[in-house]
């Protein structure tokens, strides 16, 4: 890893509306993303995994406030606007999305897509762009891709248009790559051939990536580091390996435990109980508290800050344990308790992509 | 992936048209049964209407044989069926000539008017995207304005023109269509305006709705995302996919303007094909308010055949007569 970070989101604190109908949405969330490194985003529906994703993009909804920096390959983003917004966005950073067929244009066809970013943003000529997007379709695994690009979205499976998303995505060579949950609209297989492509070009051309999932699993194959949100804040960061074996917040411990292929094998699976909610919904002091097995006086007070976790126990990996932070009250008191017995972690990468 | 032809095969093309002509024959006669029957229907004889109160009986029995008036209805219909199908539309009771020289000359002048109006009626498509684009100030004002627009019977707007830009001002001719291309053009104007300003209005409105609709896809984020100039989002992608019932209902009211000539033809006394139908109707003169109800219908008929393949064109979703998903 080098020290360049293409992403770094600092405090961004974003909310909608304004006086008595203001509506937070996110509360002092920082999440960085090296050169070359894939940094995984997760946590339940509504915890405001996509809205920090987008935030990279200056893709906040209508009328956010926004309080903190997002700046992504050096370049702030809050408060770009018209060419520089557009030369960001053309050249810097790339988006993958949940569902293809909504994201590419379905009347045009599909070569007009793929065409259009270096057209309109690097000013490629219509020959150049096409040549580029060829050579990557055929990385994608497209045969013909020639004959793909006069076709139209319809005639195309899930799969195959993520592909051709992928390839759009990366034709440009942006320093960072978004990816909101770019799996989840597809079956399983398909989901895996379309990781493996993703994964495999994304690191060969070196960008960095932020990868939104709610499959725990999923992350824990293919990310260097996760940060766990909960109702629009960051209530854990660490390296995957020291995430899955040595979880820090109750939250945390809870999703693992939740999880069918990562819950150790002799331990009962358990689901959280109660629903999760946004940050506007969330109880004053830890949001987590309304649902956490171990909440207890003092827990419903104070927001807890994300601390870096103070390694007690040696276990060899302290390096590791230096990049592990956690937004309990009790995270020294808890301890171990919330350490799963033991844990099937699958390799990075191939663990999952095959 | 699924590797399947071109959007619009030829094949399938060449046979849907096909298909569409044979259904437009066969809406054709059934038309001209329920034209020949509501037209018989109405009470009046065409030969007193044509000879005045004071004919002579002998005059009226006259008449009546030379347009078999007095045969059965099944029977006249026959006949005028089978002079129809030798393209023969029968003879004008009040011009005594025959139908097609009645109409003849008249085509060109309406087809003009028509053909000016629709022009004009494509500026709903401007205004439905400026008011789609800049919500506001500009917006509202569009959406105020076309909503008069749209309530405003041609009639009205026709009293208007005149009354402003033809007695008041004096900058445009009231009445007749002028020799010349340039004095044809200042005499159809205010006619134009009359027929097209509530079209305008209502395509305003749908082309602002698809345009909002679309504004709001995600694909249309996603290209804004990758950094594509804002004003071909609009034109690539939010427009284009905007198109399909922006070109029906333009089409549609394209269509409709025919109609409404007959209004707008006598306000500005021009003699066109709607001037005739109201002449006609009272007048009586069956043969003509039959060919031109029948001449309606088919434009009708092969505007909605032209939409549809328009449609197919610019959906690659849209197979020829069906709507896939
Ligand atoms: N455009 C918007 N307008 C209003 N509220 C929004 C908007 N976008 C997001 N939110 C709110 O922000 C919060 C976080 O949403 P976000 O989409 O980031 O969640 P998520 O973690 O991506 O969830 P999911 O897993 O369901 O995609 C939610 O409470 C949501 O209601
Ligand atoms: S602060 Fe309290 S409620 Fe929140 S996670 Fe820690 S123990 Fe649970
Ligand atoms: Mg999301």
């Amino acid at each position: 890893m080098t020290d360049i970070s293409v992403l770094e989101i600092d405090r961004l604190t974003v909310s909608l509306g304004s006086g008595r109908a203001a509506r937070p949405i996110l509360d002092e969330v920082t999440v960085r993303v090296d050169t070359g490194e894939v940094v995984g985003l997760v946590g339940e529906s509504g915890s405001g995994k996509s809205v920090t994703c987008r935030a990279a993009l200056g893709l906040l909804p209508r009328g956010a406030r926004v309080n903190g920096s997002v700046r992504v390959a050096g370049t702030e983003v809050v408060g770009l606007r018209g060419s520089g917004l557009r030369a960001l966005r053309s050249r810097q950073v790339a988006m993958i999305y949940q569902d293809p067929r909504a994201c590419v244009n379905p009347v045009r066809r599909i070569g007009d897509f793929l065409t259009e970013g270096l057209r309109t943003g690097l000013g490629m000529s219509a020959a150049q762009a096409q040549e580029r997007i060829i050579e990557l379709l055929e990385l994608v695994g497209i045969r013909d891709p020639r004959a793909a690009m006069r076709q139209f979205p319809h005639e195309f499976s899930g799969g195959m248009l993520q592909r051709m998303v992928i390839a759009a995505a990366l034709a440009p060579e942006p320093a960072l790559l978004l990816a909101d949950e770019p799996t989840t609209a597809l079956d399983v297989t398909t989901q895996a051939e379309v990781i493996a492509v993703l994964t495999a070009l994304r690191a060969s051309r070196g960008t960095g990536m932020l990868f939104v999932t709610h499959d725990l699993e999923l992350a824990s194959a293919i990310c260097d580091r996760i940060y766990v949100m909960y109702a629009g804040r960051v209530v854990e960061h660490a390296p995957v390996r020291r995430l899955f074996t040595r979880p820090r917040h109750p939250y945390t411990a809870a999703l693992l435990m939740s999880t069918p292929t990562l819950a150790s094998t002799n331990a009962r699976l358990v689901a959280i109980e109660g629903r999760p909610v946004g940050l506007a919904e969330a109880p004053p002091g830890c949001s987590f508290a309304g649902r956490c097995v171990h909440v207890r006086d003092g827990c419903r007070d104070t927001v807890p800050p994300l601390r870096p976790v103070l390694e007690r126990v040696s276990t060899g990996d302290a390096l590791e344990a230096a990049t592990q932070s956690a937004a309990c009250l009790f995270e020294g008191e808890l301890g171990d308790l919330l350490a799963p017995r033991s844990v099937v972690v699958p390799d990075a990468v191939s663990g999952c992509v095959g | 992936m699924a590797a399947s032809g071109p959007a619009l095969g030829t094949r399938a093309a060449v046979l849907f048209v096909g298909r569409r002509l044979a259904s437009l024959v066969l809406t054709l006669l059934a038309t001209s049964f329920l034209v020949f029957g509501a037209v018989h229907l109405t009470p009046g004889d065409p030969a007193r209407a044509m000879l005045g109160p004071h004919a002579t009986p002998a005059a009226i029995a006259a008449i009546h044989a030379q347009y078999h008036l007095d045969d059965p209805f099944l029977v006249q219909y026959a006949h005028w069926l089978g002079g129809l199908s030798r393209g023969d539309f029968g003879r004008s009771i009040q011009f005594r000539q025959d139908v097609t020289s009645v109409l003849a000359p008249r085509i060109a002048v309406t087809g003009e008017l028509v053909a000016y109006a629709a022009a004009l009626t494509m500026l709903g498509v401007l205004l439905g995207v400026a008011a789609a684009v800049r919500p506001g100030v500009v917006d509202t004002g569009i959406v105020v304005s076309t909503t008069v627009a749209t309530a405003m019977p041609s009639f009205v707007v026709a009293i208007l023109l005149v009354a402003i830009f033809g007695v008041k001002l004096g900058w445009l001719p009231v009445v007749g269509v002028g020799d010349g291309p340039v004095s044809r053009l200042a005499h159809l104007t205010m006619p134009a305006v009359a027929l097209a300003v509530s079209l305008v209005g209502l395509l305003a409105r749908v082309t602002r709705a698809g345009v909002l609709d679309q504004l709001g896809r995600e694909h249309v984020e996603v290209a804004r995302a990758r950094g594509v100039p804002w004003l071909r989002v609009v034109r690539r992608h939010a427009l284009r996919n905007a198109l399909g019932p922006i070109l029906t209902v333009g089409g549609t009211l394209v269509a409709g303007i025919l109609v409404t000539t007959s209004i707008v033809e006598t306000a500005f006394g021009i003699h066109g094909l709607g001037e005739l139908l109201v002449k006609s109707v009272a007048q009586k003169d069956l043969p003509v308010v039959q060919a031109l109800a029948l001449l309606t219908v088919v434009v009708f008929v092969v505007m909605n055949l032209v939409i549809d393949v328009v449609a197919a064109l610019v959906d690659p979703r849209v197979a020829l007569g069906v709507r896939v998903a």
